[in-house]
């Protein structure tokens, strides 16, 4: 990692509250251009929060949001405009609009921003899904495909424009583990051949350690643990050890059986157990 | 309400001023929606406005026959009409069935992460969901008044003709006079009015929804009922104006 490297992302102590819940707190990072930066973490642990904050979705309660060297957090809706047109996101679910068939949905970025012919969009659109292999497939509605199709179709759409930057949702998630590794290596010859960035919010271990050069960990709203793959995979933290093993038991709490951890204080009486304890009573 | 203002300017900005900075809204989107909001409303409007036509007709029978002044049942079917059912019946099919519609599909498109996408591929989602609805309505629904008017005049045409003595021409005589271009036209202000009201409360119910599938369901009813209220409201605003305050 050259420490002169362009930042194409520098997050500077973004703090975003709910109401009285901080979901994050204090976060600072910076995204170099060229890497692959995955973002990982318990579900609910805020990834999904901090990606909406770098795409401009949602206003941070304080910090800083820059993006190719631009603040974003105080940016009109216009001014967003200029700088979206440089990236590409895919949502997890794919967000496709169902009203439009594959390819008028890749073809959609092509069509509002560039004054291209429809001839060369509809080339561009063939050679985008191509990519993710879903050749032969521009006719289908949305609803005719299956979700890892979707997500796929909304790979080709944020990669219409060919971004400087991409930020992924959980882009492999429903994916068989074929189409997950052309997923992986596209993203990785996009990001080695044209030195696009990449900023992908995952669960997926394998994949994340496949495509990664750098992986943050989140966890109670701040950073838990950050480096290459091989300092992560290393790391003497009991927290990312558990989490990219996948255990079940280990430091981080699952709040699954909070009652118990209370000490057995107060059980609460749940009416329809009493039911039916009560049912049995008099059946027996 | 916020919301709601901040929506009607933003439409505004994206028809009056938008087209001057090279901005034009594009033609096909909105043929599209005049087709959905407007065309396929058709057939319930014609049965809607003719059993409209008709009741009036047989009404105004009922009570004009005890005074031994049948000859006017034209005149009264083609006022009412023409000022106050044409465009608030038909206000209220296109509430019923465009504008629940509108409302649901932009909520659907807001839970299922449309509208972000749009806003994230630098699309506006005014200029590219709300405008083309927003100028299909204004059109089609002056256009769908004017069809109301002419099926419920051919109801009333219909009563006088096979169930009372007048013959057609003497019913297109006596709805002709009656009438003036007034008439018309106070309702085709009606009309745009409430095409105004009934699609941008509808795509505010649906671009401001939250919560999943029931907040698509609520936000569609709450769509009808606001536009429904907004619209018989403006009715007698605009009744009050144009008859009574003249």
């Amino acid at each position: 990692m050259n420490a002169n490297a362009e930042n194409v992302i520098e997050v500077t102590n973004l703090v975003r509250k709910f109401g009285d819940r901080t979901v994050l707190d204090e976060i600072s990072f910076n995204v170099h251009r060229g890497e692959t930066v995955v973002i990982m973490g318990g579900s609910g642990c805020g990834k999904s929060t901090l990606l909406r904050h770098m795409i401009g979705a949602m206003k941070p309660t304080s910090g800083i949001v820059k993006l190719f060297g631009e603040e974003i957090t105080m940016m009109k809706e216009r001014e967003l405009e200029r700088v979206r047109l440089r990236f590409g996101m895919l949502f997890q679910s794919g967000a496709l609009l169902a009203s439009q068939t594959v390819g008028e949905n890749v073809a959609l970025p092509l069509l509002q921003h560039t004054d291209k012919s429809v001839d060369e969009i509809e080339e561009i659109v063939k050679q985008k899904l191509q990519m993710v292999g879903l050749t032969g497939f521009e006719d289908l509605k949305p609803d005719e495909i299956s979700g890892g199709m979707k997500k796929r179709v909304g790979l080709a759409r944020a990669l219409a424009l060919d971004p400087e930057l991409l930020f992924s949702d959980e882009p492999t998630s429903g994916l068989d583990p074929i189409m997950t590794a052309v997923v992986d290596e596209l993203t990785l010859k996009l990001t080695h051949g044209t030195h696009m960035t990449a900023v992908v919010v995952s669960h997926d271990m394998t994949s994340a350690f496949r495509i990664a050069t750098r992986m943050i960990m989140l966890g109670h709203g701040g950073i838990v643990a950050q480096g290459t793959p091989d300092e992560i995979r290393n790391s003497p933290n009991p927290e990312v050890q558990q989490f990219i093993h996948g255990e079940a038991d280990g430091p981080v709490p699952l709040n699954l059986s909070q009652e118990e951890h209370e000490g057995h204080q107060q059980v609460k009486p749940r009416p329809f157990i009493a039911a039916r304890d009560r049912f049995h009573r008099k059946t027996a | 309400m916020k919301n709601y203002l901040q929506l009607n300017l933003s439409l505004l900005y994206w028809i009056l001023i938008a087209p001057f900075t090279g901005q034009f809204f594009k033609i096909g989107p909105i043929f599209r929606q005049m087709v959905a909001i407007g065309v396929r409303a058709t057939p319930m409007v014609a049965l809607t406005a003719f059993s409209v036509g008709v009741t009036l007709a047989m009404q105004a029978a009922h009570s004009l026959e005890s005074l031994g002044a049948e000859m006017y049942i034209p005149d009264l079917v083609m006022l009412t009409l023409l000022r106050e059912m044409g465009p608030v019946l038909i206000a209220v099919i296109v509430i019923g069935r465009s504008g629940s519609a509108v409302a649901a599909e932009l909520g659907t498109m807001k839970v299922s992460e449309e509208i972000e996408a749009l806003e994230v591929m630098a699309i506006n989602p005014v200029q590219y969901l709300v405008v083309p609805r927003f100028l299909a309505m204004m059109v089609m629904l002056p256009a769908l008044t004017i069809f109301g008017n002419y099926i419920g005049i051919l109801g009333g045409w219909a009563v006088c003709r096979f169930a009372l003595d007048f013959n057609t021409a003497g019913y297109v005589l006596r709805a002709l006079e009656s009438a003036d271009t007034w008439d018309l036209y106070s309702g085709m202000i009606k009309s745009v009015v409430f095409a105004w009201l009934i699609i941008t409360i509808s795509c505010n119910a649906g671009l401001t929804v939250e919560g999943g599938a029931e907040g698509v369901g609520q936000a569609t009813t709450t769509s009808v009922v606001q536009a429904l209220l907004a619209m018989l409201v403006m009715n007698a605003v605009l009744t009050g104006i144009f008859f009574f305050a003249a």
